[in-house]
């Protein structure tokens, strides 16, 4: 069996564990095996349609009041219980903030390795084999796994989700004993920015600027062009980042954020080794710089020469034209 | 307090990567090694705690001798002890193994700890495993992506980044935190500093010697190969009118991505 952790975010299962659900359904394909898929929380019955429609034949439910605000002790406790007892041989989880915490957590208290972030996966000879960015993308690594389950966490926006299907299955409840006192740490709330934008890791386009922006006020420019494309966010390369311009969550590149999304708009970026690392795997890149030699220029598929202060104003007006047809 | 920081050498970030692929490692010659930039803002944190509060800051580094430079950059920003915990392994990618190898350190000689501080990842093998596994290992709180830390006596509360928001997180001492950027802004070394590290003395802790079995020391990951990403086709470069230009940036966009 392939097991996927679903993660929970303001009531909803994450668009990226659809998307480790739907890997691990095509994988389970493969090994002639199912897919099962767990949640943890709290009051979780009606999310398992969700799984069920993204290709989980059984749903398990690890419940109880505590679960409501995320520890990652407790539920490594919860989930480890969950796979000593039905012994999947891989275990998915997205390689999210949350995944990125809790997977080594599991794996520690399973004795196992574990691989992060991985942008492929394989089944040869019956095993798992994934490719993982080192080095945030300057080289990629295959490995197998020597120890069971083999636990992987997949990089979000890179694997296919399945076609949304009607099918049903089991629901599995289980309720799970924790003591209070037992969990040392825990979330006690979540904070949200004013006007909080979607996070680089998870958007189909970056637009991103860099340090020919000459100042902070002009990101301005760059999130008006984000504001006209739909499931966007805004990146920032490291010096726009170090000059105080734009918070570091915004920071694409080896001391940032490594991202590979459908499209990445590079305005005012130069693209040093560093940056190139974090978003060459993007599947279109297009870049505006006024220098023609500008290393970014060689990762681009389509690349302008020109001053961004006058090509962005014109930009704004043809995507504004094309959004309209 | 007394505060333990586990840093990292790594290959600097402006660094080119090469491949040997018969050994399935990166050519390591002509690299010039770092202490993890991540690494940074939590020896950093350290001393800051220790100013605010008192106590002693110790960095541990896992490797071989060549890990006593970044020790000593340590030291230099102002760690009071270094100790080296000898490891001819090498890179292995496997988290687990070097989370085993600190948690058995800790748990049989330096057992007097507050606060154990990390980077959030190395900038190599990018992993992200190590402090969770640590946390695991010996029962103690995590918070890993750290942006903002204050300890009140045995409590603290922590902001963790995630996706296009924050978690407040509160934990009970001792806990595990890595930090992320943001935390705080990095010290240079002083003179004094670097003077002082120099006549430093860094005791050696061998992975030899902990007791570990064999077992516990394998690599759990097989490396079946290393590859360069594939190489990206030069595109189409334009030069124009700056309104023409954007007309057949939107046109790209429209025709071939298919995007907008």
């Amino acid at each position: 069996m392939i097991l996927v952790n679903l993660e929970i975010r303001d009531n909803e299962i994450k668009k990226s564990s659809l998307e480790a659900l739907s890997e691990g359904k095509r994988k389970a394909d493969e090994l002639n095996t199912d897919a099962a898929a767990v949640l943890t929380g709290h009051n979780l019955e009606s999310l398992a349609d969700k799984a069920f429609a993204f290709g989980a034949s059984k749903v398990y439910l690890l419940e109880n009041a505590l679960f409501a605000h995320y520890s990652p002790q407790a539920y490594a406790q919860a989930l480890a219980s969950l796979v000593e007892e039905i012994k999947p041989e891989i275990l998915f989880f997205s390689a999210t903030a949350m995944g990125k915490d809790l997977a080594p957590r599991l794996a520690a208290k399973l004795g196992v390795s574990m691989a992060s972030d991985c942008i492929q996966t394989e089944i040869k000879e019956g095993k798992l084999e994934i490719l993982r960015p080192i080095y945030a993308g300057k080289a990629l690594l295959a490995v197998r796994f020597k120890s069971s389950p083999q636990i992987a966490t997949l990089r979000p926006n890179v694997f296919p989700l399945l076609e949304a299907s009607e099918d049903s299955g089991e629901v599995v409840r289980k309720d799970v004993i924790i003591a209070e006192e037992d969990i040392k740490g825990r979330v006690a709330e979540i904070v949200r920015e004013e006007g909080a934008e979607l996070d680089v890791t998870e958007a189909d386009i970056i637009v991103s600027g860099g340090r020919g922006l000459k100042g902070p006020e002009n990101f301005d420019l760059i999130r008006d062009i984000a504001s006209l494309l739909p499931h966007s966010a805004v990146g920032a390369s490291r010096s726009a980042v170090d000059a105080g311009w734009i918070d570091h969550q915004h920071q694409v590149g080896q001391t940032g954020k490594t991202v590979s999304p459908n499209l990445y708009m590079a305005f005012g970026i130069s693209g040093a080794i560093q940056h190139l690392a974090g978003m060459s795997s993007s599947k279109y890149i297009v870049a505006v710089n006024k220098d023609a030699e500008a290393p970014i220029f060689k990762v681009a598929d389509f690349g302008v020469v020109g001053d961004l202060f006058q090509v962005i104003p014109h930009l704004k007006e043809e995507i504004k034209k094309a959004r309209e047809e | 307090m007394n505060i333990y920081v586990f840093v990292k050498r790594v290959p600097d970030t402006e660094s080119k990567i090469r491949i040997d692929h018969e050994t399935n490692a990166i050519v390591e010659e002509g690299l010039s090694f770092v202490l993890n930039p991540y690494d940074e803002y939590a020896v950093e944190e350290a001393l800051r705690l220790r100013e605010a509060k008192g106590g002693q800051v110790t960095v541990f580094s896992v490797g071989t001798e060549e890990n006593t430079v970044i020790l000593k950059k340590c030291l230099a920003m102002g760690a009071d002890e270094a100790v080296l915990i000898k490891d001819g392994a090498g890179e292995t990618y496997d988290g687990l193994r070097t989370a085993r190898i600190i948690a058995q350190v800790l748990t049989q000689k330096y057992s007097d700890y507050s606060l154990l501080l990390f980077g959030k990842q190395s900038v190599g093998a990018d992993n992200a495993q190590i402090p969770a596994m640590i946390a695991e290992l010996l029962g103690l709180p995590q918070v890993n992506v750290v942006t903002k830390l204050d300890i009140e006596g045995s409590e603290g509360e922590a902001l963790r980044e995630i996706e296009g928001a924050s978690e407040k997180v509160s934990f009970s001492l001792p806990a595990i935190i890595s930090a992320q950027k943001g935390l705080n802004e990095p010290r240079y070394e002083t003179l004094k500093g670097i003077m002082m590290a120099k006549k430093k003395e860094i005791p050696v802790v061998d992975v030899q010697e902990l007791g570990l079995s064999e077992e516990d020391l394998a690599v759990r990951l097989d490396i079946v190969r290393m590859e360069s990403p594939p190489e990206r086709e030069a595109g189409k470069i334009i030069e124009d009118e700056p309104s023409e230009a954007a007309k057949k940036l939107v046109e790209f966009l429209h025709n071939e991505a298919k995007l907008i």
